[in-house]
């Protein structure tokens, strides 16, 4: 048996400027969940129950596009989706339009548990997550200040962006003081934080597990539904690997970047590595993504083809690194 | 330049007791929408746009379960879902949740030639439509005497199936009269009946598209969603194929099944009759599914692991087939 290995991210897609107070939040956040996970792993949980508990942490905590601190729809509410895989099996479960669910990932694992389906959205969903009396809040509690303010700059930048497609000079007046020529999903980098968030895990067993969990596009229509919750798209696990995506979603979802990985693995022989780097070169066309991943022989990888990702690995060898920058 | 192709199905898993009027019904109205198709074709229309075409007459006509004569939910309403995808530039559009939608293959259309986004659902896609202005019904418009029959016989047979995963000797108070060892989806297949529809298309520019349209599960929970509007899953187009899937949607979706397909004709240099077998074959394990396929050089394959599928293809060269059974 090879060991275990654990990856998480926070968002591919990281404005060059981010102050280097939020810099140091951030990666003292994704040390503490590479822990959590880290301990489970040294207690023989399995790769399923980890990701969970880790995507269940990312959620609750404030700083990153996920369960509290999702970014906000048009409409200043928050719309959360996401979706968990189990590599054994290729077993799976997705949730999305979410407006009162604690823990957006552990709804997924319900329905992929206890459903007969794989996926449910909006007023079902919520119906379901009653059903299992699963944590429930008001859609408040998801929102905070500091996306509020991002809602309202977003808008801005958005009156002035036509067509979203065509790079426009129009963010100096957004307000934020800070000078970015970089764009991701039509609007400023300082402002577009994806941030979705991901983890993937292969256990001491070698069964690998991925799940993804995200708010969503910034200022995104209601309704509107990203890659996250899409398997095969922002997740995906099967014997071999697990993958978990993040960035511009409609360029995920068309080069269906998560099952991609395990494909060239499987089809052309790809270590993870390799596959990782040959999807990220090869998939993305002129989209702007991230993914991790890992393997049933204990690798962990990444690779992203923007300006930074949130990320940290860790392997049960002792290997342990949490980055931002390439 | 080959010359064009086009392939429609209207369901993998067939009732072997369907009524032969029915059959008849059936393989007249796949003869009338690959008729439109080829006209289309021989019109030089692009293939995006004869998929649309193809599947909003699909959708029209009560027979299958798409548009009027979608399957119930369990509440007897009807939830709709649909997606489309431009093998050129890998383009995608998806919709779920529809209600009042005539034509939700062309919302998707909409989705993806007007909105910065790939997929919308629930109430955020019926305001789209709104928007949109495109053609909007009752939801009693899409329900049918034949379904509301079904829902009933579904609920009777759910009443006795505690887990759908066990088979059980319950149905034969189903109450259809029919007697049937074939279940799909846990449902005795003279009730499930999946009846998705599709069609993929190959241009005389070699350019190929594909697009899925459906009602979903009888009986489903509101807010399910299936794999139809799922790109990866129901339905994928790129520069070598076009792809449209039916089934099993839990299976089609961790089978990733309409991406596979085009994955390994890449990957593995397969062609596309040994891809689609080899998806078929490989990619469903326990789960019951078909497709439907076309290669950039004119090629036109289908495949199924079930008991029938209703579909029809036609070549420029003059071929044309329609058939439900081996």
């Amino acid at each position: 048996m090879a060991g275990w290995a654990i990856a998480v991210h926070g968002g591919a897609g990281v404005d060059p400027n981010l102050p280097a107070e939020r810099q140091e939040q951030a990666k003292q956040l994704l040390t503490r969940v590479l822990n959590l996970g880290i301990d489970a792993l040294r207690s023989s949980v399995s790769a399923i129950d980890v990701v969970e508990l880790v995507v269940r942490e990312l959620e609750s905590d404030p700083f990153f596009n996920s369960g509290r601190g999702s970014a906000l729809t048009e409409n200043g509410t928050v719309e959360m989706e996401a979706s968990i895989m189990d590599g054994m099996g290729r077993r799976c479960g997705a949730v999305s339009g979410l407006t009162t669910v604690k823990n957006p990932v552990s709804l997924a694992r319900l329905v992929m548990d206890k459903s007969p389906h794989s996926y449910l959205a909006f007023s079902g969903a919520e119906k379901f997550a009653k059903q299992m009396g699963v944590e429930m809040v008001d859609n408040e509690y998801f929102i905070t200040q500091d996306n509020v303010e991002m809602l309202k700059q977003a808008k801005e930048a958005d009156s002035i962006v036509f067509d979203y497609r065509i790079p426009t000079v129009g963010y100096e007046t957004c307000g934020t003081g800070v000078q970015s020529p970089i764009h991701m999903n039509g609007l400023p980098i300082s402002i577009y934080a994806p941030e979705t968030v991901g983890c993937v895990v292969v256990d001491s067993q070698g069964r690998c597990a991925a799940a993804t969990s995200t708010g969503g596009l910034l200022n995104k229509r209601m309704g509107r539904i990203g890659d996250s919750p899409l398997i095969g798209a922002g997740t995906y696990a099967c014997d071999i690997c697990a993958v978990s995506c993040t960035g511009e979603g409609e360029a995920i979802i068309r080069g269906t970047l998560a099952r991609e990985v395990g494909a060239v693995m499987e089809y052309k022989g790809l270590g993870l590595q390799d596959a990782v780097d040959f999807v990220i070169k090869e998939r993305l066309d002129e989209g702007k993504a991230g993914l991790i991943a890992v393997s049933k022989t204990g690798e962990v990888s990444y690779g992203f083809n923007c300006v930074g990702m949130f990320r940290g690995c860790a392997t049960q060898n002792g290997f342990m690194e949490v980055g931002i920058w390439d």
